[in-house]
């Protein structure tokens, strides 16, 4: 066993390396250097960042180069985000759009929409949503209200949307509608393609327990669409969005700017319990032992699916265990990290407080991401149900039709 | 056996309950949380006119006499409705201090105002991100004055009298005194600080030659005196807990109820009602053990060091686990600022901090079981 690359990989390995420390800053050398704040700008640096990125082939590597992609393989993307990782770019504003919503057009759309979208998306010049989750079906997303009903050449479609990343800034999304009521819910739903700029459709922020708004909700007013906007067959939606969620499994996650068992060590010296300093403490050591397990076990948990990836293997369900521990480690490291600033702990303040703020910021968005992106008990259920088999849970509604299923109010 | 509250007490609870209930809805929370005042002052005021301030201040001066039990059971219902005013800081902390250990002048002069409601007192302690101890006090009292800044002061803004801990000299825990400091003598200034819960007013206090006395006037026991001040404090505030997990559990029950998912009530998975027994039993366990506490700070019982710790870490315990768990059964709708999540989860934070983190009194605790053994 070794963290090698083979021969193939450490060449690209080094040739991206050289690209990006001629096109970029290294986070290390970037004393005071931040990413734009201001929404408009972090835009056009991102704009900026992806065209660059496409020029060079390290815009969506997997991707066949006739569509604007690298033609690489899915061990050169992972290099190639490994390495990135180390400079200050921007990054996220294309994640959902490349990684989500345009392979599922390219999976799914007529030659027209894939002629249209996917080099100007892999380019960064146009931007895109996904639209899934409602009010009233977050973790059953296939119990989704919003209607779309023919009419001629068009649909016509009414409803809203919940918690959607980036539609306010994004020029086209990715609907998953109804449209047909009467049968079981996954057999009555259609994909479609939208333009978020239409005046039929309103995008109104949705603003978070840590005062933030990175989402919304988007309300569709007799929004029309024609029929060549659909992705798949009508009553293909469920199956077109197993498509679009199998892709977000790919997309690697890792811990942002997260405080962990290095900086509860500095902490742990620079403050007390009982007036000795906590460091020498036999409960902090415990729990920073115990984290740093967690952590370790994580990261060498992702080391093995890149090894499968990088033989060519799939990679095996262990990956599904990642947010599970993470999303309730943040909040308990975030926590025990402002327990030991004692009554200091209160402060929100990135100048006064330690790890610049890190803990009570990650203890307060930690609640969000124990939802977000599958909660912490459908993980579970997944895990029990898809990796070892235990039966799944009695189904009231899988084969009722719709409207007849139960969904209070 | 006799582990329960008298009927006048549960009478007592009942109308701050309705009261509250009536005049301090999450909405006054918010509004709080979301502007510029302080504290909800029709809330103060109501409470100030149904006599809560003076409870558990003497007659002889301008209270009703009661005790702790009657306190308990208002910080119970405070705590339920996460009412943003500086009742604690008055009343647990300021109040009680100088009940506890003040002169009979100091007592005279602070304590009609404070149980009159018309003045505002508070305890300044921390001195920023850390823990505070005898040896790392650097706000000083010599020459009558006080010199240094405090950090977080709750209430701090709003206060006319703040208890301070001081280092007047010395070595170990000798080296700590209380100052009594008037606000409006001169040398005392207050900046707001950020914290992670905005319905609860939190300053830096800077004193320069702020003129002070000593609490009690002997110096050297400050110390000693904070232990049994926040002791008293840390039962008070498991009420508050109490009352918060509970309020946090019946909303969570409450959406479990109303919530469908895949055709069914998600208060029909084993996951969620497990999580809400779990909470349950969480809130059990500190329920009696504040009830434990609440007998020993009224009756001065020599188990009152125990009984405090173990009433705050049960808690902060339940109360930070209710609230976590409330917004996770919620959903996504859970985690929005128009929510009311919000304000149990930074509550129960902000009260699992405000006199000393869990380790802290676990510390504390096992400290006072060994001694307790050794004998």
């Amino acid at each position: 066993m070794d963290f090698n690359d083979t021969p193939e990989e450490a060449a690209y390995r080094k040739q991206v390396r050289a690209w990006l420390d001629k096109n970029a800053t290294r986070k290390a050398d970037a004393k005071g250097m931040e990413l734009p704040r201001d929404l408009d700008a972090l835009i056009a640096e991102s704009k900026a960042w992806q065209k660059k990125k496409a020029d060079a082939g390290y815009a969506c590597i997997t991707w066949p180069k006739e569509w604007g992609g690298g033609g690489g393989t899915t061990i050169d993307n992972v290099i190639y985000s490994q390495e990135e990782a180390n400079y200050l770019v921007p990054g996220g504003i294309f994640a959902i759009g490349l990684g989500m919503c345009i392979p599922t057009v390219m999976t799914w759309g007529p030659e027209e929409a894939k002629e249209r979208f996917v080099r100007p998306a892999v380019r960064g010049e146009e931007i895109w949503c996904q639209l899934f989750s409602e009010p009233a079906g977050g973790s059953d997303v296939a119990g989704l209200r919003t209607r779309a009903e023919k009419d001629g050449d068009e649909w016509v479609i009414n409803g809203q949307k919940v918690w959607t990343s980036g539609a306010h800034f994004c020029d086209y999304g990715i609907l998953l509608t109804r449209t047909d009521p009467n049968v079981p819910k996954h057999k009555g739903l259609t994909m479609f393609w939208i333009d978020m700029k239409d005046p039929a459709v309103e995008v109104r922020p949705i603003k978070q327990m840590s005062g933030g708004s990175e989402f919304n909700e988007v309300f569709f007013t007799n929004l029309r669409v024609k029929d060549s906007q659909r992705l798949g067959k009508p009553g293909d939606g469920w199956k077109v969005a197993l498509t679009t969620l199998m892709n977000e499994r790919l997309a690697v996650g890792g811990s942002q700017g997260n405080a962990d068992t290095d900086d509860l060590i500095e902490l742990a010296r620079d403050t007390t319990i009982a007036g000795e300093p906590a460091i020498r403490h036999g409960g902090v050591r415990e729990r920073i032992a115990d984290w740093y397990v967690q952590a370790q076990g994580l990261k060498f948990t992702r080391f093995r699916t890149l090894t499968a990836l990088s033989k060519g293997e799939t990679p095996g369900p262990e990956s599904s265990i990642s947010k599970i521990v993470a999303a309730k480690k943040m909040q308990d490291l975030g926590s025990f990290g402002m327990d030991l600033q004692d009554m200091g702990g209160v402060i929100r303040d990135r100048k006064l407080s330690p790890a610049d703020g890190a803990y009570t910021e990650q203890w307060i968005g930690a609640a969000g991401y124990r939802i977000a992106g599958g909660t912490d008990e459908i993980l579970r259920n997944i895990v029990a149900e898809r990796v070892l088999g235990l039966p799944g849970e009695i189904r009231v509604d899988k084969d009722l039709p719709f409207n007849q299923a139960p969904k209070g109010k | 056996m006799n582990l329960d509250f008298s009927d006048d007490q549960k009478m007592l609870k009942e109308q701050v309950r309705k009261f509250l209930a009536d005049k301090c809805p999450m909405s006054v929370t918010r509004r709080v949380l979301d502007g510029d005042e302080p504290y909800a002052k029709e809330v103060w005021k109501g409470l100030v006119d149904m006599g809560l301030t003076g409870t558990a201040i003497p007659e002889e001066f301008g209270g009703l006499g009661l005790g702790a039990l009657e306190l308990c059971v208002i910080a119970e219902e405070l705590g339920r409705a996460a009412a943003p005013v500086p009742f604690s800081s008055s009343i647990y902390l300021a109040a009680e201090a100088i009940k506890l250990f003040g002169t009979q002048k100091q007592k005279e002069t602070w304590l009609p105002k404070l149980a009159s409601g018309e003045m505002i007192g508070t305890v300044a302690i921390s001195e920023g991100t850390h823990a505070a101890h005898p040896r790392n006090i650097e706000t000083a009292f010599s020459g009558g004055k006080v010199n240094g800044a405090k950090q977080p002061v709750a209430d701090g803004g709003e206060a006319g009298v703040v208890v301070v801990a001081v280092n007047t000299g010395g070595s170990g825990e000798q080296a700590v005194s209380l100052a009594i400091v008037d606000t409006k003598a001169g040398g005392v200034s207050s900046e707001a600080v950020r914290t992670l819960d905005p319905s609860r007013e939190n300053v830096t206090m800077t004193f320069k030659d702020a003129p002070a006395e000593i609490l009690g006037d002997k110096q050297g026991e400050g110390w000693s005196q904070l232990s049994r001040i926040l002791d008293g404090a840390a039962v008070l505030f498991a009420f508050e807990q109490v009352g918060g997990t509970e309020a946090a559990l019946e909303m969570a029950r409450e959406y479990a109820l109303e919530r469908y998912a895949f055709g069914r009530q998600i208060g029909s998975y084993q996951a969620i009602k497990h999580k809400l027994a779990d909470i349950y039993v969480k809130k059990e366990l500190a329920k009696s053990n504040a009830y434990f506490g609440a007998m020993m700070l009224n009756d001065e019982g020599a188990e009152l060091p125990e009984a405090a710790a173990a009433s705050r870490i049960a808690g902060s315990d339940a109360y930070v686990f209710a609230a976590q768990e409330n917004v996770q059964t919620h959903g996504g709708i859970g985690y929005t600022w128009e929510s009311d999540c919000q304000f149990h989860y930074r509550r129960a934070k902000l009260l699992a901090l405000t006199i000393g983190a869990p380790i802290q009194w676990k510390e504390k605790l096992v400290s006072r079981l060994e001694a307790k053994n050794a004998a």
